[in-house]
């Protein structure tokens, strides 16, 4: 491990007694930890080797800043984008500096504040919950140096009826920073959550993003959450989200993946009650010489349960995405219903895309349906656009803007769908100069 | 008055002369039919006049009020005023005809009706004049259209784009009669409100009892072997294309192989990808 990644660095980061000792313990982990390859399956056509540790160290306490009422950099107009919000948590390198909630709301239980300084009694047994179950290098590294983060929970029976927003800004040549999210919806709770992570374009430099969402869903309980990851063209972004979906209870998650150097998801939905559902979605968009990787686990763990999963991409100039995903169901996982598509257009022929669907059933009476596809826009739809006026260009946004289309028309947070839309257009017109 | 000259065309695909020198000329607010057997290359006539780019044009002119098209994309032909009716019309998730239409017409005066109507209002007028549910509007185009629906909106947007001359490749396949009738009537409206020049290519002659035609071609063998007058697809229903090529001693009534008479077949077969 990178010296800079010491035990020391781990506990000067602060914080109350349970944090400090949760990163001590994670340190400690660390010196064992074996860091990946490609070799490994789970990290195979990854640019994992690539990552040089060595060049990062650890968000210090006065980078990752003090708690504060100001609002961090592009706090104002990225949150704005959103529309009409019930809260609002701004995470700077890994720390919360500003967090407001909707007075209604304070006055339901309804929580929303940064997990370092929250004072929640459940706040340390809730946090890692889901991720624990899930670990990898990246998660014990994320463990060792988490400085806070931001902490949405809402109450048995309370629907929070706009969504929280969650803007999670890392910035520094050099850095490393652990953003963290944490949602708990409890029993018949309603939520939508918006996380958006974003750092500026460090020329010449290089910042990694170590990244844990952790989303429980109550029994009965609905939630709602879109991650919008739009990093400069040099930030290294490695994410795992995941949510443990309980009993009738229901998740509907989108990704959107526009940024970084190399910025991988690992988006994960355990399904551990009876009847629980997850809509996993994502679209991803690489330009340049950009790697979007993704692996998904639909992990049924308990009768009746539904999971779908669109995750649509595409790909230009030299840029390359990855997406292999597994649809698991366990024994318990009787009458469970479970699909996954992935569907991606190479624009050019430097970039590419891999796909990778699997399943693993080991319960009885399921249904289970795969698809994947790589291709080029098609040539007759390009004629037909054409045909009747649009240039080629034009014809190439439209099929690639309507490609997409079915994914942003059911974000959970439709009022970004409009601003996204414009990102995509912006990378297909970089290439035209 | 515009003109659309067709002259001496020869177009090859996959290295195979399909049409060996076509003539023939259309003028505004007429109509034209162009009947042929199954291969005998009324298709591969209408992508070449609208350029898709696999086709091999070996000689000839393509000129429309004069201009030569032959050189030109096949988004530039549409600009100029030339429009083509598919037989299979290409499903496009997620592109509606409002979002192609309105691109389509950027820039062009006739994006607003003569009454100052929006591109919205002119859908929705045309949707009902051609009893096209507003549903489908809404979703892109073609995607889980049946086949007289989406004939229906070929129709559409070709009253919307108003172009000078439309090419409709057997825009009767796939019709009920209710269909082909709205579809017929729009058409023929064209004709007289707009001056809409019409070549119909078809091998039934159902299609001519409702779109009167001026002119009537058959096309055998790559080559237009005889034009006439309305009464001409009288002539085929009786003795049929065989009896008329033994008439004029032509031999080989189909030049396309079966793979290449429709490079279109059916491409709800080919399963999209990206849907």
């Amino acid at each position: 491990m990178a010296a800079a990644f010491s035990s020391d660095a781990a506990r000067a980061l602060g914080g109350p007694n349970w944090l400090v000792d949760r990163r001590l313990a994670a340190s400690e982990e660390l010196a064992g930890v074996v860091w990946p390859t490609p070799a490994d399956e789970i990290w195979r056509y990854s640019r994992i080797d690539e990552l040089d540790l060595d060049r990062y160290h650890p968000a210090t306490a006065p980078e990752v800043g003090e708690p504060g009422p100001e609002p961090a950099p592009g706090g104002g107009p990225v949150a704005a984008e959103a529309g009409e919000r019930a809260g609002l948590v701004v995470v700077r390198n890994g720390r919360v500096v500003h967090h407001e909630l909707d007075e209604q709301l304070v006055a339901k239980d309804v929580v929303v504040c940064g997990l370092a300084t929250c004072e929640q009694a459940d706040v340390a047994a809730l946090l890692g919950s889901c991720s624990a179950a899930s670990p990898d290098a990246f998660t014990v590294l994320h463990d060792a140096f988490l400085p806070g983060g931001a902490f949405v929970k809402v109450p048995a029976g309370v629907v929070v009826d706009k969504p929280i927003i969650v803007l999670h800004w890392s910035e520094g040549d050099g850095l490393a920073t652990f953003p963290h999210t944490l949602v708990v919806a409890g029993e018949s709770a309603e939520v939508t959550v918006l996380d958006r992570f974003g750092s500026p374009d460090i020329r010449g430099g290089s910042h990694l993003v170590d990244a844990v969402v952790e989303v429980i869903v109550g029994d009965n309980a609905r939630v709602g959450y879109l991650s919008v990851q739009e990093h400069g063209p040099h930030t290294w972004h490695v994410a795992l989200q995941r949510a443990h979906v309980g009993r009738d209870a229901s998740l509907h998650s989108s990704a959107v993946a526009l940024g970084g150097d190399y910025a991988r998801l690992r988006s994960e939905s355990l399904l551990a009650g009876d009847s629980g559902e997850s809509d996993l979605m994502a679209v991803y968009f690489g330009d340049h010489t950009q790697m979007l990787d993704f692996r998904t686990l639909q992990d049924h763990d308990a009768p009746n349960t539904r999971s779908d999963l669109l995750f649509k991409g595409a790909v230009e100039d030299e840029a390359h995405s990855v997406y292999s995903g597994l649809i698991h169901l366990r024994k318990p996982a009787r009458k469970a219903l479970a699909s996954q598509t992935n569907r991606n257009l190479v624009l050019t022929e430097g970039a590419g895309a891999e796909s990778i669907p699997n399943l693993e059933i080991e319960a009885n009476d399921v249904r289970c349906s795969h698809a994947s596809a790589v291709g080029p826009i098609d040539e007759d739809q390009l004629y037909y656009l054409e045909s009747r006026g649009v240039p080629p260009d034009e014809a190439e946004r439209l099929i690639v803007l309507g490609f997409f289309d079915d994914v942003l028309d059911r974000l959970p947070v439709p009022t970004l769908a409009r601003a996204l839309r414009r990102t995509v257009v912006e990378k297909l017109e970089h290439r035209r100069g | 008055m515009s003109t659309l000259q067709i002259e001496g065309l020869r177009v090859a695909v996959g290295g195979h002369e399909i049409l060996r020198g076509v003539d023939l000329e259309l003028a505004s607010g007429e109509v034209h039919a162009l009947m042929g057997p199954n291969g005998s290359g009324k298709s591969t006539l209408a992508h070449a006049l609208m350029g898709r780019s696999d086709y091999e044009i070996r000689g000839g002119h393509l000129r429309l009020d004069g201009e030569e098209l032959l050189g030109l994309p096949t988004w530039q032909r549409a600009e100029r005023g030339l429009f083509l009716a598919m037989q299979y019309p290409v499903e496009v998730p997620g592109v509606r005809a409002i979002d192609l239409l309105g691109v389509a017409l950027r820039g062009r005066a006739a994006s607003a009706d003569a009454h100052g109507n929006g591109l919205d209002a002119r859908l929705a007028a045309e949707a009902e004049r051609l009893h096209v549910d507003a549903q489908f509007l809404a979703r892109g185009v073609n995607v889980e259209f049946s086949g007289g629906e989406k004939k229906r909106a070929e129709t559409l947007q070709l009253a919307v784009l108003e172009p000078k001359f439309a090419v409709l490749d057997e825009i009767d396949s796939g019709l009920d009669v209710d269909a082909l009738r709205d579809v017929s009537r729009r058409i023929e409206a064209m004709t007289d409100e707009n001056r809409l020049g019409v070549l119909a290519i078809t091998h039934y002659a159902r299609l001519l009892t409702e779109l009167r035609p001026d002119r009537v071609h058959v096309l055998l063998g790559g080559r237009i072997v005889q034009s006439g007058g309305p009464e001409l697809a009288d002539t085929l229903e009786r003795v049929g294309y065989e009896g008329l090529a033994a008439e004029l001693g032509v031999e080989d009534l189909a030049v396309e192989a079966e793979a290449e008479s429709d490079p279109f077949a059916d491409p709800t077969l080919e399963s999209n990808p990206f849907t």
